[in-house]
Parts: structure tokens; sequence; C-alpha cells
């Protein structure tokens, strides 16, 4: 925390590089940013759990789903839903849904939570395939995007893609700064601590279970937003943005990125993204570009071989070498948790 | 419903169960003894049955592309541990988790580069081509029960090597306290190295003997990834008798889940995990 400044003056410059991006970036750009940053806010919301409560969700595409879900269906269907209202509708409905799973899955521990998390997302999986309810493995289609508008003023448009943009760009950095604060906080350290030693904070006359069920819920709404931003975005849900692979993939953004950061998870999103793009990318890989899981598939080796505190550590380690050693990771995090 | 049908969706569910028990009991080897999570498992089962159906193709016989193909997982198996594996026993699970994810997407991509990306059936071979006549129209593929059968060879095969052989003791020992194995001279890595090839080779057996019921088709590993993680968490990490038991539960509510309950049979597997998790948080014969 010494090296407070430099990270303040790294995020400033971030963020406006990001805000004039559409200025000058060409339209595929700026939805494929757009995209990415919805990918972050939700990587940030799942490092919550996996990063400071060591808390390893395989589900997390549950609420991701769940949120864009109920924009489609609460929405009116030829007209524009209100996002003061359905953005919020979105969210409960996932903190609702993590409320009442958490209260199962915060049973198991370890490896044990990343498998009921995986079950009770399948089940909402199943439960969009196959009943009529969404509209079955063919989703529905959201033909207008939600107004966002003060007393008949419109404070963007959201079709035009700029806008979008902008509003996510926003999101993100709010969400941001709202996971800094929170985990500033008591309750936030009280959560790293859980993740080392969940007894001794038990001991320590924590209510830990409340706690982790706190984070579990949080995680839910803000996973929610991204959910909910990215249905927007694409304009239809179908069951595929709940499957498993969408749990992984997200998992992977984080682990790629950095645990236990808040801007691994960007960083993760932005790479894993990226990266895809640049290896199916036929100009510069030519027939290759169609095999792009294998350069993918070989950085995230890379990665997982020689840096162990993913793409954030090529950042911290200068800094942090000076500091403290946080060796919370060795201990906190084997799934098998605390014996 | 009268017997015979009865009879086949027994029999099927219990093929299929066997089958999820060579995978899975792979799995929680490598999981219970060297707490590696290996999320290519499902690519290995994807190989094995590449592998039936170009060698099958090449030398017309199964059998002998089971035998040509195993010693190549094997091999394949021991040169991953010793590349990759190996580099990650000290450190968090979630890079493993990150690694074998790697590994996921270049198997794919191999798997498109030499085999292409069409589906291919493999021809039940000659000998075991018939069917055991039930009733008047129901009939019983003699092929399933061999398979039910081999399945269930191996399961004692397993259990008699981890509990009665001297190897099998070194691989308990190390299972429980690698320094100490380590320090009373047993060479622990060779050990390892020895399990994840076995894991692996039981994986691909799978998929290659399962080749002529499933046919053959890019993607294969993954439902069966997920659906032996379930099996390995309903039976307790580690525990073979665990991966034998549960492998059964599932195939059966998943084979007579699709017969009585078609609606909801997707979600019946999960179902019954989150029920079990809930009732023993450790699987049922996992120690707590």
């Amino acid at each position: 925390m010494a090296a407070f400044r430099k990270p303040h003056t790294v995020f400033l410059a971030a963020a406006l590089l990001l805000a004039v991006f559409p200025l000058f970036g060409g339209a595929f750009y700026v939805q494929l940013i757009s995209k990415i940053m919805v990918m972050a806010i939700f990587a940030m919301s799942l490092d919550l759990l996996i990063g400071y409560t060591g808390l390893v969700s395989f589900g997390h595409a549950a609420v991701f789903g769940l949120a864009g879900y109920v924009l489609a269906l609460l929405g009116p269907q030829y007209e524009a839903a209100s996002l003061w209202w359905s953005l919020p509708a979105a969210m409960a409905a996932c903190a609702a849904f993590a409320l009442v799973t958490g209260l199962l899955v915060l049973r198991t521990k370890g490896i044990y939570f990343i498998m009921v998390t995986l079950a009770f997302a399948q089940m909402l999986y199943f439960v969009f395939h196959d009943t009529t309810l969404g509209g079955g493995s063919d989703g529905i289609y959201i033909y207008n995007k939600p107004t966002l508008a003060i007393g008949g003023f419109a404070l963007a448009d959201l079709e035009k893609i700029e806008h979008f943009y902008w509003l996510v760009l926003l999101l993100m950095l709010a969400v941001y700064l709202l996971l800094h604060r929170v985990l500033g906080s008591t309750f936030g350290r009280a959560l790293v601590g859980i993740k080392v030693n969940e007894h001794r904070m038990q001991a320590l006359g924590f209510p830990v279970f409340r706690y982790k069920l706190g984070s579990y819920v949080l995680a839910g709404a803000l996973g929610g937003l991204s959910g909910y931003l990215a249905a927007v975005q694409f304009g239809f849900v179908n069951p595929e943005i709940l499957s498993w692979h969408q749990s992984g993939a997200v998992m992977m953004m984080v682990i790629l990125g950095g645990m236990g950061t808040l801007y691994g998870p960007v960083l993760g999103a932005f790479a894993f993204v990226l990266m895809q793009e640049a290896f199916s990318n036929q100009a510069w890989f030519g027939p290759w570009a169609k095999h792009w899981q294998l350069g993918m598939g070989l950085f995230i080796i890379l990665v997982a071989l020689y840096l162990p505190r993913g793409l954030a550590g090529l950042f911290a380690r200068r800094h942090e070498a000076a500091t403290e050693p946080e060796d919370e990771d060795k201990t906190g995090s084997k799934a098998e948790g605390a014996p | 419903m009268d017997f015979a049908f009865f009879l086949i969706q027994l029999l099927n569910g219990l093929q299929y169960g066997l089958l999820l028990f060579l995978v899975a009991s792979g799995l929680t080897l490598i999981f219970g003894i060297m707490g590696i999570i290996n999320l290519a498992h499902g690519s290995f089962y994807m190989l094995g049955a590449y592998l039936a159906w170009s060698l099958a193709s090449l030398t017309g016989s199964l059998a002998a592309a089971i035998l040509v193909g195993i010693p190549l997982t094997v091999l394949l198996g021991m040169g991953l541990e010793w590349l990759l594996i190996r580099r990650l026993y000290e450190r968090d699970h979630l890079f493993q988790v990150l690694l074998s994810y790697g590994l996921i997407l270049i198997f794919e991509e191999m798997r498109s580069i030499f085999w292409g990306d069409d589906v291919h059936g493999v021809p039940v071979p000659e000998l075991l081509n018939a069917s055991i006549r039930l009733t008047e129209n129901l009939s019983y593929p003699v092929y399933r029960l061999f398979i039910s059968g081999v399945c269930l060879l191996l399961a004692l095969g397993l259990y008699l090597l981890i509990q009665k052989t001297r190897l099998g003791m070194k691989i308990r020992a190390g299972a429980s306290n690698r320094d100490m194995v380590q320090s009373l001279g047993i060479d622990i890595k060779f050990l390892y190295t020895l399990v994840f090839a076995l894991g692996i080779a039981l994986a691909a057996f799978a998929g290659m003997i399962n080749a002529p019921l499933s046919s053959v088709f890019p993607n294969m590993g993954g439902q069966v990834l997920i659906i032996c993680f379930v099996v390995v968490v309903i039976g307790g990490i580690g525990s073979v008798k665990g991966a034998m038991v549960a492998s059964l539960m599932i195939g059966l509510a998943e084979t007579f889940g699709q017969v009585f309950v078609p609606e909801v049979a997707g979600m019946i597997v999960y179902l019954l995990m989150a029920a079990v998790l809930v009732w023993r948080p450790a699987g049922l014969f996992g120690k707590t």
C-alpha cells in the first residue's frame, strides 16, 4: 500500500485512454472493447469470490445468464424497457438467486464448493434449456435496447455503440471503485482473513458464514450487472450464456489476469479476448487462424507455468517486492481449504 | 412398462455407469493421490476415441487399435506429467486448472489439425456384433454386455492393484504423506508419473471401447469431463470405491431419467449431486 500513488496514475491514465477510444477507434473495435469491459465487470465480481474470499465458484455464469433472462422476460416485447427499473430488477433477481443458493453451497468447502456451484448453475441452465419459459434452446430476442432517460430527456441512446461503450466504461469504473471501497472496509478485510484462515476468523468472533454469504450475494448482483449489459449488447439471450463454458471462461480470465487484485481480472478479460482475436486474425496467421485455440492454449500454459500471480504479477512485482511478500495464496486458496 | 424393456434400460444404465467409472476413477486417482485438478481428463477420452477410429480404419480391427493405442497414450501421459504437470504440484490448484484448460484447447486443435472436424463411426468388432433376443421385438446388443464385462474386470484389477500389490501400497502411502514416502527412499516422482499415466490410459481406453457406441466427434470430452467430476465429487475425492458407487448411481439416474421424466432429465444428475453434498458435504466415501 506504500506505493499507492503510482497505481492511481495508471488507473486514471487507463480510464482516460478508454474514455477517448471511441473518438478514433473503428466501430468493430468499439464493440469489441465494450464486450471486453462487460467481461471485466463479470471477472471482477468473480474475483471478489475467488481472489478475496477464497470461494472458487464454477457457476458464476448462472447470474450472468439470469440477469439477461430477467431483462428479456420482464421487458415489454416490442418496446424498450427503461434501464431505471430493469437493471435493478435484474441485479435484485441475481442477488436473490445468490442468497438462496448461497445458503446451501456455502456449507461445502474446497472442490466440493466448486462442484456444487456448478450444479446450481447447470440446473438453471436446464431450466432455460429444457422448458419453454425462456424460449428453450433458441432463446429470446431483445428487440429494443433499454432507454436511459430522466423525465423524457434521454441521457444516452444505447442503440448507438459509442453511448453503450461509455455506459459500460462508466459502470466498469464504478464497480472497480465500489469493490475497492468494499475491500478496504472491515468487511473486505475480514473476507481476506476468511480466505487465509477461516477458523481463526471464527475464533476472533467474526460471523464468518454471514460474511461469506454477503460476499456471495454482492458478487451475484455485480455478475448480474455484467450479464444485463451483455444481453443489451448482443440483443438476445440463450441458454449458452449460462453454460459451464461461460463459467469456465470467466474463471480463466480471473486466474490468467491475477487473483486477489482488482486490476488482474480486468487485465485477464482484455488478454483473454484480445488474444482470441489476435490468434484468429486471418491477416496475421493466414490458414492457421482457423486453429487459433492452439496459440491461445500455449499462451495460457506459459502463463500458468511462469507467472505465478498471473498477468498482474508482471506489473505488481516491481513495487510490491520492495514492500511485503504476500504469501496468502500458498496456504489460503488450496482447493481443500483450511484443515 | 414390461420387464424386458426395464431390463434393457437397467443394462444400459449399468453399462453407461461402468464406462463413467473408467474415466472417473482416473480422475479421482489423479486428484486424490497427486492433488492435481486435471480439466484435460476429458480430452484423453476424446483422444482415445479418435485413436480407436484412425487406428481401426488403418489396421481393420478395434482390438489392434486398442493394443497400439494404449501404449501411445501411456507414453503421452508420462511425457505430459514430466514436462508440465510436475511443475505445478506445489502451486495453487487454480493454476493447475488454468494449465489443463490450456491443454484442452491444444488437444482440440491438434485433433482438428490431424483428424479434421467430422463425425466418424467405428464399426462394432465382427466377433461381438450380435444381439440377444429378449422378446419378439426387443433384443440387447452383445457389445454393450462386453463393455460392461471389461469395465468390471478393469475395476477389479484396479482394486487389486491399489489394495493388494506393493506398488499400490506405495501409491497409497504417497497419497497420505508425500515427504515421508520420499525420505523412505521411494521414487515418488516416478510413482506420480505412473499414476498420471494410469489415469490417462483408463480415460483413453474408455474412449476407445465406447467409440463404436458413441461415434467419434469434436469436443466429445467436455460433457464426459463434467459428468465425471460430478461422479468424483459424489463418491468422495480420491475414493475409487466411491467413484464406482457414484458412477452406477449417475448411470442409472440418467438412463432412467430420460425414460421416465425426459423434461428434467438433464437436471437430475446435478440435483442428485446437490442433494448428496447437502447431506454429506465431502461425498459418500470422502474423508471429512
